[in-house]
């Protein structure tokens, strides 16, 4: 039986077009990279993994959370235990990201194109903060409760409380365990694979421009 | 410099590339954080302090309770004059024409005098006769008498003296309120109202907004808050029980709550503490729009150049031996 003859590609192709379009913009090279500027070197470039890192922990201990259910968390010691990881890993989370805004700010990490990816992490940042919110709605203590409260009146000022109903537990609950969460790490993973295929940027010119 | 459509490799050109290893970089990270986040959930737990119920309420505050139900039926609490999303008895916040509070209508309705005594009183009614009679009469008199019953109810709650969680008031024309308001204070002292109050005509229940705006009218909740810093001018959006952080991430939009316009009568354009919360909500989404844009606003981003933080960032950049 003869080989079957290989079929060329078509360049009108989607699949080839997307295909090219990742080789050119994002190759291995370039996401799994073996090489760096020789300045990327201050302690600075590190807030942004470690925010990462946190991040995984915040979702691991969340997704065991979330599978044995609200009484786990307050009735055992290994439920509290894992609250207590949760909690921890949100602070974290936050204490980096906070520090890896910063740092890019005077970084003026934006420059040279990079906008996109500054303005897609405020973005997580704003969502981060919509989830943890939600967290804390969702705990199902006295915090919960008065915060629920204390809330309300912000929401619904804004018009907000109409559709977003704090004093919900299904609706929060939901929320900050499905929706938000799948936000934030799909933006993250947009904001690494922007970083991944710009690369870092070049320190600020003496001569001037923080400008994009 | 042109950027945009400009390869890594385009970019990189000249610059002197030095070994990187990501994957061990990002091992490392979740390894240090793991040790440090588990360390610290050993050894400083998490706070968790049980909520309050309607029940603990009615034991440890029976007048307080008394109160907040008769003013439930007068129309005097916060829900009963709320606005929406609740009901149309308040105007809402607004800033001149931007009303959003009113724009979306009554979404979540709450009746605060049916929802919270009215219809648990003729849930429990079922077999107690005195109980029946005293809501019928309620229910047949006028706005007006009822308005006289609860005006000089609540004149003698403050004298009440309490035996036995039961709530007594000197001799008055309260009409049914007094039978009214003990069953209702026992219904709750044993939790039956906890339960009364997430009845929705399904089995399942996630929604706590009867309850949670329930207790929101009284003082009690609001007092136990107060001694854990966690009222709207004590920073307590940000704080929680315990010492333990809290949501510090939310200290820009808690800031606002503690300083004018946003607490004071008069305010400044409009703005002042009735309308503070859409006011701050208004600043912020602005605040947080231009942190988003600030590559394109002039002054917040060229001050990163003003500022010499990047030097200490890139010190080695900068130094004349370290150049390429």
């Amino acid at each position: 039986m003869d080989a079957a003859e290989p079929i060329p590609e078509q360049p009108s192709s989607w699949t080839v077009r997307t295909r090219r379009a990742i080789d050119r913009h994002l190759p291995m090279d370039h996401l799994l990279p073996v090489r760096q500027p020789y300045y990327v070197g201050s302690w600075v470039y590190v807030f942004g993994v470690i925010t990462i890192a946190a991040l995984v922990w915040v979702v691991v201990s969340g997704v065991v959370l979330a599978f044995m259910g609200p009484q786990w968390w307050h009735d055992s010691r290994v439920g509290r235990f894992f609250n207590s990881l949760h909690f921890w890993s949100v602070q974290l989370f936050f204490i980096f990201m906070v520090l890896h805004l910063w740092g890019q700010y005077f970084m003026a990490g934006w420059r040279h194109g990079r906008a996109a990816t500054w303005a897609i992490g405020v973005v997580i940042f704003g969502i981060s903060i919509l989830t943890a919110f939600t967290g804390y709605l969702s705990q199902q203590n006295f915090d919960s409760q008065f915060i629920a409260v204390n809330a309300k009146d912000a929401m619904n000022g804004a018009g907000v409380g109409a559709f977003f109903n704090v004093l919900n537990f299904g609706q929060m609950y939901g929320l900050h365990i499905m929706l938000l969460p799948i936000g934030v790490t799909f933006l993250v993973v947009v904001h690494i694979v922007m970083v991944r295929a710009r690369g870092v940027v070049k320190p600020i010119d003496p001569e001037g421009g923080a400008r994009s | 410099m042109k950027a945009m459509g400009e390869t890594q490799e385009e970019y990189y050109r000249g610059v002197r590339m030095v070994p990187y290893d990501l994957v061990k970089e990002l091992a490392l990270a979740l390894a240090g954080v793991g040790i440090l986040a588990l360390a610290v959930s050993a050894i400083l737990s998490s706070p968790d302090v049980p909520p309050v119920t309607v029940a603990a309420w009615a034991q440890n505050d029976p007048v307080d309770f008394a109160t907040t139900a008769t003013g439930e039926l007068a129309g005097s609490t916060t829900s009963a004059g709320y606005g929406n999303p609740y009901n149309t008895n308040g105007s809402g916040q607004a800033w001149g024409p931007i009303a959003p509070q009113q724009w979306f209508g009554t979404r979540i309705p709450i009746d605060s005098a049916s929802t919270f005594v009215i219809q648990p009183l003729q849930r429990a009614a079922v077999g107690n006769a005195d109980l029946g009679t005293a809501l019928n009469t309620w229910q047949s008199a006028s706005s007006d008498q009822q308005g006289k019953w609860t005006d000089a109810y609540t004149k003698s709650l403050p004298n009440a003296t309490v035996k036995d969680g039961k709530v007594t008031v000197p001799d008055g024309d309260y009409g049914p309120l007094p039978v009214m308001m003990s069953n209702l204070l026992g219904i709750a002292q044993t939790g039956g109202l906890d339960g009364l109050l997430m009845v929705n005509g399904r089995f399942y229940q996630t929604d706590y907004t009867p309850a949670l705006l329930f207790m929101g009218d009284g003082s009690y909740l609001s007092g136990l808050a107060e001694q854990s810093n966690l009222l709207g001018d004590q920073w307590g959006m940000m704080n929680e029980t315990g010492r333990y952080p809290g949501q510090t991430w939310l200290w820009l939009y808690t800031m606002w709550y503690q300083v004018p316009p946003f607490t004071s009568d008069t305010g400044f354009l409009g703005i002042n503490a009735s309308n503070a919360d859409l006011g701050i909500i208004i600043l912020m989404t602005l605040l947080t729009a231009a942190l988003a844009l600030v590559p394109l606003i002039p002054i917040l981003r060229d001050i990163p150049r003003w500022v010499p933080i990047h030097r200490l960032i890139w010190r080695g950049y900068y130094s004349p031996k370290a150049r390429p």
